[in-house]
């Protein structure tokens, strides 16, 4: 097991590796001149020479990745085109802690519901309760972001009046005023994935209770909640836990409609931002440290996977 | 006597199909008497199964019980609540089910799932509980309890499983077993030392039990009373002695002159049950067997007849039951006849030389470290010779490598060495490089119909295609259409199956289909990979005789697999005994039944059950399992097992191919003459020893190989 994981984590930083060239490369393809483009057609040549100074984009493509290489791994990630270059570390950081207290605060409500949906669902296949749950929760999800995201400000913050309608979160907010902002936000998360997570565990318990092993299990006597949790949950779960850790990209990444919502700052619009202006240090940062994400929840879930399946861990 | 355990009254069952309620079970009665095992036999369809998981009251949701009782101790199972029957479950009955490397969870040790249920049940904490599973395995011959105990099912044989289902069965002493079909899955040599625990240990336990199989052979070593099942109703039910030495109705006399017996030789032909069985909810007022009875008469097809009591602990649905009684009438006769055959001819149709096969379990990580990949040497250095217009039978148990010598011979897998010959012509052993004409050659039928045929395309276009692809000139529509036809009827199938679907069609139906299309392009040599293993045994005398027939007509050559040496018996004329990859023994069919045998070879023998129970014979118990490949034992492969060791020779050297004049060759250490001289002397004395553990000194347990085995 030891070994494995060394394995597992040697091929993460591989991944990184390779993925923060690859995106380094991607964003020296960008057409055109970056510093004419940051400064505008009209600069001058010498603004332009100092600039790309400044970045060191007067240097070779290769020297400036392991330049860049070199800073990323010793916490120095550059500095921002943007007015007054502010670092861009502190930029990313402040944005990526709110990211992943949003992607916390929505996996909190999205893993229990969704399993209790799906269990719930698949003992009563076939069932009033079993259909209600699948038609809710998938018309949910078709619906776009911004749409639920609406509806819950108008219910809860225009007309209950319970939970604030922007998420806007500043520095020395404390920990029960960020929940009480991120609760809105998260639960238009929720419900994007909740859909898809319910119908896998449905499925996956489904196909586990149809197992001899259930069988024999039942039949021993036993209490029949322990033949469900004992036994075939814990199978059940294994392709539901790939769904989470590719969710949790996505919650780390692509949240860009919601944080606009919600005013919320997270790190999807600073990337929708760093774009536009083709920031390219912030952009490749934010870059890696989505594909960093990715790449260890699917850790994570390989990891869990194999305590859970013992076929993998002892082989 | 005392009373039953279990009686079942006038049950009848009903399942829903779409808005129908569909009869399945009519009218049966058992009862199992306090230490009686009795057995439950019938064929697919024949609702054994249904029967026995009522008595268990677990029936599929589908199902209801429309009639009848089934009382367990004066207690009306139908009524008994969910509360109640889960303290009947697992305490009082307990299943011992077919399938069993799925019947445990993959994800907890052994000693959780045994546990759980002596704590559920009787009330034993931790450690008692874990004392009494280690007990418990010990009573089913595992030498090293805590090493299983401390595993995942997994890293477990199949048959070190089964031994584990069934002691998780008996350890809370229930009063009823139901075993159902508890060595199907399992090699021949672990069967009968699976069968034999079983015997005992339900009567050392003073349980009742209940035996679902369709397999006769192993119903007379086990059982002492009888029932069996023909569509959802009781044909016949008798003590075990009585039934077999004279069964009563047609059905069950059919039953037994269609098995298979090694006795026979390849010159005999099976008897056939003609027809199919009706299906679900075929309720008619007719005896149910009639269509397909050769003794039917008017009065059959009236009125159906009762169950009537014959006497002796027999009772018989038969209206010409004492007829048959009194030896006027014989139902099935085990017509033996002798065919104009033409004589194997001295040309070779196919010839393997020196072929070896390693599958290496090769991977990124070992490339990287450049650490050596464990490998399986499913074949080595395999020689054999097929005669033109004659059948070669490979016998073996799982992982003898059996198959992988099939589709190296088909160039499914790539052979490492060695060569083959078509007709004294080398080809090669890639696939890719074999031309049409060998490919025409050398047609297979596998051992499942049900996926060797493509769902999607009917009958006529499945052979129409094989046809089209593989026959030397170009042919219209009509004449493929026209061979397609013959085809059909040279396998006992009418033109209307020309435009049938698989999924319409009998199992018995599907393999004929195949078999039509392996015959199609006229080929020199079929494979046939386990043709029969999937089909009931009636179906399976039908199959065997046309693959009988179509060699005497179509004049090809067979290979035929099977780990059941009565078929392999019944067909070849040649056999090869197979074991961790080599040929051990290979003779003529008659030199290989009778000694001197290699010892693996006698084994395979004493362990076939005999559908007789005047004969209850004592299997040579094969110590532990068959090892596995990766860690071959040195010497002879068979010395780890080999009840016939001689001392350190076996371990160390490989052991001489010792031919006789009639080229009948055994490998093995005993010169031929010592050997008969021996095995006519008896069987080896048993050794008593309780099984070790496979493997757990070195490498990994229960490790198939990773390609190549089948099912």
């Amino acid at each position: 097991m030891t070994r494995y994981i060394i394995r597992r984590l040697s091929l993460l930083v591989l991944t990184l590796l390779v993925t923060s060239f690859l995106i380094f490369a991607l964003t020296n393809l960008l057409p055109g001149d970056i510093a004419r483009l940051v400064l505008g057609r009209d600069a001058s040549p010498t603004a332009v020479e100092n600039f790309e100074a400044k970045f060191g984009l007067d240097k070779p493509a290769l020297a400036q990745y392991v330049d860049w290489l070199g800073g990323f791994v010793t916490a120095d990630w550059g500095r921002s085109f943007t007015a007054g270059n502010p670092p861009v570390r502190d930029l990313v950081l402040s944005r990526l802690t709110n990211s992943i207290r949003l992607a916390g605060m929505t996996l909190a409500i999205v893993i229990p519901l969704s399993l209790l949906l799906g269990v719930l669902a698949a003992l009563r296949e076939g069932s009033v309760t079993d259909s209600t749950i699948s038609v809710v929760s998938l018309s949910v999800v078709g619906l776009p972001e911004f749409v639920t995201g609406i509806v819950l400000i108008n219910i809860f913050a225009l007309g209950l009046g319970w939970l604030p309608a922007t998420a806007y979160i500043s520095q020395n907010m404390s920990f029960f005023e960020w929940i009480r902002l991120l609760i809105l936000p998260a639960l238009t998360a929720s419900l994007v994935l909740t859909g898809y997570i319910t119908r896998m565990t449905r499925a996956g318990m489904l196909e586990e209770l149809k197992k001899p092993y259930v069988r024999t299990a039942t039949l021993k006597g036993i209490p029949y909640r322990r033949v469900v949790f004992a036994h075939a949950l814990r199978n059940a779960l294994l392709p539901t836990i790939a769904v989470i850790a590719l969710s949790i990209g996505w919650l780390m990444g692509g949240l860009v409609v919601i944080e606009n919502v919600f005013n919320f700052p997270g790190i999807g619009s600073l990337l929708v931002t760093a774009v536009t202006q083709k920031n390219l240090p912030v952009l490749q940062a934010i870059s890696v440290l989505i594909v960093f994400f990715y790449a260890s929840a699917n850790l994570v879930a390989d990891l869990l996977f194999a305590v859970l399946n013992p076929r993998i861990r002892l082989s | 006597m005392s009373d039953p355990v279990i009686r079942v009254e006038e049950l009848s069952i009903e399942y829903r199909i779409g808005r129908q309620w569909l009869s399945a079970v009519q009218n049966v009665d058992v009862n199992i008497d306090p230490l009686q095992i009795h057995g439950l036999v019938g064929e697919s369809g024949s609702g054994k199964s249904t029967v026995a998981l009522a008595m268990i009251h677990y029936l599929a949701r589908n199902a209801r019980i429309s009639h009848g009782r089934i009382l367990f101790d004066d207690q009306d199972l139908r009524t008994t609540g969910d509360k109640a029957i889960e303290a009947i479950w697992g305490n009082q009955i307990s299943l011992v089910p077919q399938n069993t490397m799925d019947s445990l969870n993959p994800s907890l040790r052994i000693s959780q799932q045994m546990s759980e249920v002596t704590r559920h049940h009787l009330g034993l904490s931790m450690t008692e509980a874990y004392e009494r599973a280690a007990e418990a395995l010990k009573h089913v011959q595992i030498a090293d309890p805590e090493q299983v105990l401390s595993r995942y099912p997994h890293q477990l044989s199949g048959g070190m499983v089964q031994r584990v289902m069934i002691a998780m069965a008996l350890s809370t002493r229930p009063r009823l077993v139901v075993l159902d079909e508890p060595t199907t899955a399992l090699d021949v040599t672990t069967q009968a030392v699976i069968l034999d625990l079983l015997r005992d240990l339900i009567k050392e336990e003073q349980a009742a039990a209940l035996y679902v199989s369709h397999d006769l052979g192993t119903v007379a070593q086990l059982c002492d009373y009888v029932t069996v099942l023909y569509a959802g109703e009781v044909m016949e039910s008798a003590p075990v002695d009585e039934l077999f030495a004279g069964p009563r109705h047609p059905y069950t006399a059919g039953l037994l002159a269609c098995l298979p017996t090694s006795s026979g030789g390849s010159e005999s032909r099976l008897t056939n049950i003609e027809g199919v069985a009706p299906g679900l909810g075929a309720r008619s007022s007719a005896c149910v067997f009639a269509d397909r009875c050769p003794l039917a008469i008017e009065a059959c097809r009236a009125s159906k007849p009762p169950l009537e009591n014959a006497g002796r602990g027999r009772s018989v649905r038969c209206l010409r039951r004492r007829e048959i009684a009194a030896g006027e009438i014989t139902p099935f006769e085990e017509t033996t006849r002798t065919e104009d055959r033409a004589e194997p001819s001295r040309s070779h149709v196919l010839s393997a030389r020196n072929v070896s096969k390693r599958f290496d379990e090769t991977r990124v990580f070992h490339r990287l470290t450049g650490r050596r990949a464990e490998g399986v040497q499913a074949l080595r250095d395999v020689s054999v010779r097929v005669s033109t217009r004659s059948t070669f039978g490979l016998v073996g148990e799982s992982g003898s490598g059996k198959t992988t010598l099939a589709r190296s011979i088909l160039a499914l897998v790539e052979a490492d060495e060695g060569g083959l010959t078509l007709r004294d012509k080398p080809i090669s052993t890639e696939l890719r490089k074999r031309d049409r004409e060998t490919l025409r050659n050398l047609r297979t039928v596998f051992q499942n119909p049900d996926d060797s045929l493509n769902p999607h395309r009917t009958v006529g276009q499945t052979i129409g295609r094989t046809i089209h692809k593989l026959s030397v000139e170009r042919r219209s529509r009509s004449a493929v259409r026209k061979q397609v036809e013959e085809l059909l009827e040279a396998v006992g199938l009418t033109t209307d199956y020309y435009h049938r679907r698989p999924a319409f069609l009998s199992g018995g139906e599907k393999q004929r289909v195949a078999i039509a299309r392996a015959f199609a392009p006229k080929p020199a040599l079929v494979i046939a990979d386990e043709p029969t293993s999937s089909l009931d045994v009636s179906v399976q005398a039908v199959i065997l005789n046309l693959l009988k027939d179509l060699r005497a007509t179509e004049g090809a050559s067979y290979i035929v697999i099977s780990h059941d040496l009565e078929v392999v018996s019944y067909l070849a004329d040649r056999i090869a005994v197979m074991y961790l990859g080599e040929i051990v023994e290979q003779g003529v069919g008659e030199a290989v039944l009778h000694f001197p045998s290699h010892p693996y070879t006698e084994a395979l023998l004493s362990a076939a059950p005999t559908p007789d129970p005047a004969v209850r014979h004592h299997p040579i118990v094969l110590r532990g399992e068959i090892p596995s490949p990766r860690n071959r034992p040195s010497g002879c492969p068979f010395h780890t097992r080999c009840p016939r060791k001689i001392g350190p020779v076996c371990e160390t050297e490989t052991p001489p191919v010792r031919t006789d004049e009639d080229g009948h060759e055994i490998r093995c250490h005993y010169p031929l003459a010592e050997l008969k001289e021996i095995q006519e002397a008896g069987p080896p004395s048993a050794s008593g020893r309780p099984d070790e553990l496979p493997g757990s000194a070195s490498g990994r347990p229960g490790a198939r190989p990773p390609a190549g085995g089948n099912t």
